[in-house]
């Protein structure tokens, strides 16, 4: 999810609200697909299409309709909310219970509960990180990331960058709802209002990652993310320890991401990468 | 000579209508032969960023006519005209995509304009006509073609977009002020390499600068424009006759007593 969090918000230098629909979406595609038998990877699979498709909405808001980015995020986000609702046929909660899910495949390996998780987690998280390494080396990748990056240089260039920036959409948001699917499987039911927090959470992830590690090649960046991630995860838990009512849950995990969104700045007054500057006008 | 670029009559005006009205082009007539190597001066706000953006189709034209090669393109979007013109910017920044490495920004210029597949981007062949490509700019870049082009000087990052507007040879080169922002060392760097690079591929360009020695010795032509008119064309002997006073005579006379001093044109 991170990752998908990460390719708008830096690629494309967006913030993106589908983030926040295509989560649940995600689960509830790869939920309802097991239910009605297919095959766990499958569901998987269209868990991914669905958020393509989730961004192909946005995507087509902010470039077409000349949307802003940020309102035409939200919208999608709204509209998803019911959609999903449908495909869970109108259930806040759909249980897995006694399916078979991806991680039932790994635990048929002769892995235990846990290690099955970890075990499909990290090869799923691995094959999305080869194949995106692959395509943003390939001609349409780069011009991909030259939009996110200079928009006029790239238009001069002869690149569609409504195009690249509608793509972008659709691969972000596939991977979000694909790790939503993911985490519908590994939870045991897909939850209508799982997507609350997945922006923040995106986010938090590639701040930890780009504070730990500064300057790496798109691969190594992307695998800092997974890091980046269960890093914040602990981050929480640490924060939990000290005895967090629930219900200040998100306020404590809004005040961690404020934490890591300005501990860089501290020590580094001036960050002259493009980045992170440009990261703060999205915000703003 | 086959004419490359033939503009009539364009205008351009910001705000219409309204209180600020601003008639920056007021009808430019130019036509423009192969191998033409055009200067362009005028004072600040003369419309000359505004004719470049016409011609590259970033400003939608009211009015008037570009044919570019016998083709009308006056209504074609940039990236349709990329193809057939490139670009360099004043600001270095503008040229290249800073987080991309030397090399990608190379692969991406040379398929400007052209339909873009999911296949590798840089390719080893591509790679060895880079470096040799590097080489001849003299900045010691060919080694570098994976280091990211934020990280280059303003200079080389010049140099480099001036390279990748030639990669695939434009049918028009528009050049804005594009030494403007270096220093005066690395400026006649990239003002010698633009000379060669042009007249090695034969290339049609348009060079706005507001150097006036600099608009002088490069090209075979020279334009001024003033209130969104071409005030002055030179060609041939006549430019290359030409001198710094000679042309701030030339622009007395043809402005009038209107012009209070050389700053206006030298600003
Ligand atoms: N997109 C725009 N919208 C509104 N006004 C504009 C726009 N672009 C240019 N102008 C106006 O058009 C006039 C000419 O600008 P232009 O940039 O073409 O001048 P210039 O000759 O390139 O000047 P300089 O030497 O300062 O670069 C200016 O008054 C400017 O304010
Ligand atoms: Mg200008």
């Amino acid at each position: 999810m991170a990752i998908g969090v990460y390719l708008t918000f830096r690629i494309l230098d967006l913030a993106d609200m589908t983030a926040e629909g295509s989560f649940p979406l995600g689960g509830a595609v790869a939920t309802m697909c097991i239910i009605k038998g297919i095959n766990p990877i499958l569901a998987t699979i269209a868990a991914f299409i669905g958020g393509l498709i989730a961004g192909l909405v946005t995507g087509i808001l902010n470039t077409k309709l000349r949307i802003p980015s940020l309102l035409a995020g939200i919208i999608t986000m709204t509209g998803l909310y019911s959609i999903t609702s449908r495909v869970m046929q109108n259930a806040a909660n759909v249980s897995l219970l006694g399916k078979k899910t991806v991680f039932t495949i790994a635990q048929n390996w002769g892995l235990s509960r846990n290690n099955a998780v970890i075990a499909m987690g990290l090869i799923i998280a691995l094959l999305v990180i080869m194949l995106l390494v692959v395509f943003f080396k390939t001609e349409i990748g780069l011009a991909m990331r030259a939009t996110g990056d200079n928009p006029q240089m790239s238009a001069a260039n002869g690149i569609k960058t409504q195009g690249m920036k509608i793509l972008g959409y659709m691969i972000s948001n596939g991977c979000i709802a694909l790790s939503g699917g993911l985490l519908a499987q590994n939870n045991g039911f897909a939850d209508l209002n799982s997507g609350v927090g997945t922006l923040v959470i995106g986010l938090a992830s590639i701040i930890i990652a780009e504070v730990l590690i500064r300057n790496l090649s798109i691969g190594g960046r992307l695998l800092t993310l997974v890091v980046g991630a269960i890093i914040y995860r602990l981050i929480l838990a640490l924060v939990f320890q000290m005895n967090v009512e629930p219900s200040d849950a998100k306020l404590a995990s809004a005040l961690v991401l404020v934490v890591c969104l300005t501990l860089p700045n501290f020590h580094l007054p001036r960050n002259l990468k493009g980045g992170k500057q440009n990261a703060r006008s999205t915000k703003d | 000579m086959p004419e490359v670029l033939k503009i009539k009559n364009l205008h351009q005006t910001f705000e219409q209508g309204t209180v600020n009205e601003n008639r920056v082009l007021r009808g430019i007539d130019l036509n423009l032969e192969a191998g033409d190597f055009v200067t362009i001066i005028g004072s600040n706000g003369a419309g000359k960023s505004t004719l470049l953006n016409s011609i590259a189709g970033t400003l939608p034209i009211q009015e008037g006519q570009i044919i570019l090669k016998g083709t009308d393109i006056t209504k074609l979007p940039v990236t349709k005209r990329a193809k057939n013109i490139s670009r360099v910017f004043q600001d270095p920044k503008m040229g290249t995509a800073v987080r991309l490495t030397v090399e990608e920004n190379l692969a991406l210029a040379m398929k400007r304009g052209q339909h873009r597949r999911f296949r590798p981007g840089v390719k080893s062949q591509d790679r060895k006509f880079f470096k040799k490509q590097l080489a001849q700019l003299n900045l010691n870049l060919e080694n570098r073609l994976e280091t990211e082009i934020g990280l280059l000087s303003g200079g080389q990052r010049q140099a480099i977009t001036l390279l990748m507007a030639t990669l695939q040879r434009p049918d028009l080169i528009l050049l804005d002020e594009h030494t403007a922002a270096l220093d005066p060392q690395t400026s006649i760097t990239v003002m010698q390499l633009t000379e060669k690079l042009i007249s090695e591929q034969h290339l049609t360009a348009f060079m706005v600068t507001h150097n006036m020695e600099d608009a002088i010795r490069y090209g075979n032509r020279l334009i001024m424009l003033h209130q969104g008119r071409v005030e002055i064309d030179l060609a041939g002997e006549d430019k290359q006759n030409l001198t710094v006073p000679k042309l701030m005579e030339l622009f007395q006379k043809h402005v009038g007593s209107g012009l209070e001093d050389d700053t206006i044109l030298l600003a």
